[in-house]
């Protein structure tokens, strides 16, 4: 049976027919509907971990115990996990373990570009990249057989349009084995110098071994194939830019798909090159494949003729390879940009409105939050990674200990306990002077409400343990720990005005639910009394989308608004009902 | 021969649900279909883009400059932004809603006069219907997106039966009585 599924939701269903047991995963897109999805099958025992390094030693863990397991990141996650991810390179595993990352050329939702097919070759772990979500499916089921063969973690590559494309993908039933025995095994498992110095050269005798399966096996299964059409123009490519490919040059071209892109095979690729007059390699991000194509003696065209940045597209190849560019109409309107922002009704804007009126510099984070870097709020000085904002903030005070009161940091609460907590004990250890923001709106928000272990309930929805912030504060050793509601704006500030004071470590807690969580009661919408509003602008100030001038009167759109008040706490002439 | 769709909006306005609905009448009529969504950042009132394609074979699931038969736009600005990708003989559906963006809200920019004009006088074919007031009328203002979604069925080749069914199949039972009378509006305009 075919169904139209969502690539991340094909990667789940090939882990659920493959007879995985164990998920867990922290959400990042454009990773974590392979998550969510997974969480719906019984079958499967499925965990939010509070951060990717949890997550992959979670699954390297069930599968050393005989469960085939699997962890999901986005991109920058797989930094956070790779110290297991390396050494378990080492230990393989006993039940297969299949770790999926998922890159984002273009950056629609991310901090940085980076190519993750990097991490395969540097820590010597195979890794297969699907192009469609029938591919994600296969591919998902594949590398649990491949990981078991060659005793080791496969990575599953992703890349934003694979993930989040519907494409037609073919089901079938699970098939599970069951729980694989465990036996103790030192020499394995257990990874000081001795025995690494043994399992580095098995590492190395595993790479050979899977470049003889994908010169043979691999092409007789089609995970890497060899399409012979027109041979003036050869391509190599692998995932989402062989789609694009195929569209753009059809049957003008000939074609190596490669659906597994580390180790690289050799003879396979000088064959192929040798059939054609001009080969491309048609890769977004790094040139990755081209470089091991100039190593092995091929002569290929790759960044020269296209781009390190952003996504490929079938328009690009037909312009660079063929010549063709296409035709297209343009409006002769200046069109204003539309970037996201904070949501009416979100609870961060109040906040950030109070930390411009405190004229603070703000260490920010990762999360829905960053949005308020943007014009008008424009109160993030700086954003790094995950749980940067704490400890980055206890840098700049070391820096220029004068200013401390001067400065703060903004985090989630699932970015906090992500890695946000590790900063904060820095804090309490070193008596720094840092004002530290937990941004709690009791869920998950940017990648589209996960729970996490502050929620008190579990990816099902069951209820669960809760940590509690202000307890935890506390625990490391903060003595100041303070609860504020940020649609109360006098609170907010005066609130984080004394904290700043203090000198002491000091942590705020900004507590107020995400607004676009179903469980959230809202007020009904607010309006403008027209005849009170002196058209100064004031409410204009905290960039709230649900606010606009309309002939020279402020106007409140009732389908956007939330009734939050915070808007009307602006207001001197009380014209905001 | 493929068709391509773009449905094009501002984050918050249900085009993924329209993507869906979309995807699954093209499906029941037995073609290849590839639609491709936005989720994470983008959503948050930013401009969003939703590709939907169509075929006994479909290839890439994005959709670039001049290779759109149809646009179906939420919002009059989002048409003109993305207006690059219809074809020269294209055509565009448009709500004539208007969503101010974040630097018009705050003055650093001004929401064009005469965006419509402009598609047309770009050589595009454009149908025009305000959404809001029908969506309103059908019980919620959130249903905009199914108004749209009628409207554009309307303009396809595939018999409105087939729509129905798939509306029915993607949004929950409570909310369908209000959505197939969003969609009847949509679709007799």
């Amino acid at each position: 049976m075919k169904e139209l599924l969502l690539g991340n939701d094909a990667v789940a269903r090939g882990l659920y027919e493959a007879g995985c047991r164990v998920a867990s995963s922290y959400p990042g897109t454009p990773s974590t509907e392979v998550t969510e999805c997974i969480s719906k099958y019984d079958e499967i025992t499925s965990e939010w971990a509070p951060n990717e390094k949890v997550a992959c030693e979670v699954a390297f863990g069930a599968a050393v115990a005989g469960a085939r397991s699997f962890c999901a990141m986005k991109h920058v996650g797989l930094n956070v996990a790779a110290d297991p991810l390396f050494t378990s390179s080492y230990t393989g595993v006993n039940a297969g373990l299949v770790i999926v990352v998922a890159d984002d050329p273009g950056m629609h939702s991310s901090q940085n570009e980076q190519d993750s097919r990097h991490y395969a070759q540097a820590s010597k772990i195979m890794m297969l990249e699907p192009a469609d979500s029938d591919e994600c499916l296969k591919y998902s089921k594949l590398a649990f057989d491949l990981s078991e063969k060659f005793d080791t973690p496969i990575l599953l590559r992703l890349t934003t349009r694979v993930s989040h494309s519907r494409s037609l993908a073919e089901l079938s039933d699970r098939v599970d084995n069951g729980l694989k025995g465990y036996e103790k095994n030192p020499q394995k498992y257990v990874m000081v110098p001795a025995n690494a110095k043994v399992k580095h050269v098995v590492v190395e005798q595993r790479i050979l071994d899977q470049i003889e399966y994908l010169e043979t096996e691999a092409v007789e299964n089609g995970l890497n194939s060899v399409e012979y059409n027109d041979k003036k123009i050869g391509v190599i490519t692998a995932g989402i830019c062989y789609e694009y490919a195929k569209e753009a040059l059809g049957d003008k071209a000939s074609y190596l798909k490669l659906g597994c892109v580390y180790p690289l095979p050799e003879k396979l690729i000088k064959d192929f090159c040798a059939e054609c007059d001009t080969v491309y390699v048609l890769e977004e991000l790094d040139d990755y494949i081209e470089t091991h194509c100039r190593k092995i003696g091929v002569d290929v065209i790759g960044k020269s003729a296209f781009t390190l940045q952003g996504e490929y597209s079938q328009g690009l190849i037909r312009k660079v390879i063929l010549g063709e560019a296409a035709s297209s109409l343009k409006a002769d309107v200046e069109i204003p940009a539309r970037p996201p922002v904070l949501c009416a009704g979100c609870p961060h804007r109040g906040l950030f409105y109070a930390l411009k009126k405190l004229n603070v510099t703000v260490s920010g984070d990762i999360g829905c939050y960053t949005l308020g870097a943007s014009k008008p709020l424009g109160m993030i000085d700086t954003v790094l990674c995950m749980g940067g904002s704490v400890s980055g903030l206890h840098g700049r005070n070391l820096a220029n200990p004068d200013k401390a009161s001067k400065s703060v940091a903004v985090i989630g609460d699932s970015t906090f306990i992500h890695s946000g907590v590790t900063g904060l004990i820095d804090i309490a250890y070193n008596n720094s002077n840092s004002v530290t923001i937990i941004l709690d709106n009791s869920i998950t928000g940017m990648t589209g409400h996960q729970q996490n272990p502050t929620t008190g309930y579990n990816i099902k929805g069951e209820p669960a343990a809760a940590v509690c912030l202000e307890k935890l504060c506390e625990a490391v050793g903060i003595n100041n720990v303070f609860v504020v509601d940020p649609y109360n704006l006098d609170e907010c500030y005066n609130t984080i005005g004394e904290a700043l004071s203090l000198n002491a470590p000091a942590v705020v807690i900004s507590r107020r639910p995400c607004a676009l969580l179903k469980t959230v009661k809202h007020n009904p919408p607010l309006k403008v009394n027209k005849d009170k509003c002196k058209s100064c602008k004031m409410c204009m100030k905290i960039g709230c989308p649900a606010i606009s001038m309309k002939d020279g009167k402020a106007e409140i759109d009732f389908t956007q608004c939330l009734g939050c008040n915070v808007c009307s706490q602006l207001c001197k002439f009380g014209a905001i009902e | 021969m493929n068709k391509s769709i773009m449905i094009v909006g501002v984050g918050g306005q249900g085009t993924l649900l329209a993507s869906r609905i979309l995807g699954s009448a093209l499906l029941s009529k037995g073609y290849d279909v590839k639609v491709s969504e936005v989720h994470g950042m983008s959503q948050r009132g930013g401009s969003v883009v939703t590709y939907v394609k169509y075929g006994e074979k479909v290839y890439s699931p994005v959709i670039g400059e001049g290779e759109a038969d149809l646009i179906l736009a939420f919002e009059q600005l989002e048409a003109a932004r993305w207006l690059s990708c219809l074809k020269p003989d294209g055509k565009v559906i448009v709500n004539t809603q208007k969503i101010d963006p974040m630097s018009v809200v705050i003055g650093d920019s001004q929401y064009p006069e005469g965006v419509l004009d402009a598609v047309r006088s770009a050589g595009a074919e454009v149908h025009e219907l305000d959404a809001l007031p029908l969506a309103v009328e059908a019980g919620s203002s959130k249903a905009v997106n199914v108004v749209l979604i009628g409207a554009m069925a309307k303009n396809t080749d595939i018999d409105k039966e087939v729509w129905l069914d798939a509306l029915k199949a993607c949004v929950p039972p409570k909310f369908l009585e209000m959505n197939l009378k969003a969609f009847e509006l949509g679709y007799s305009k």
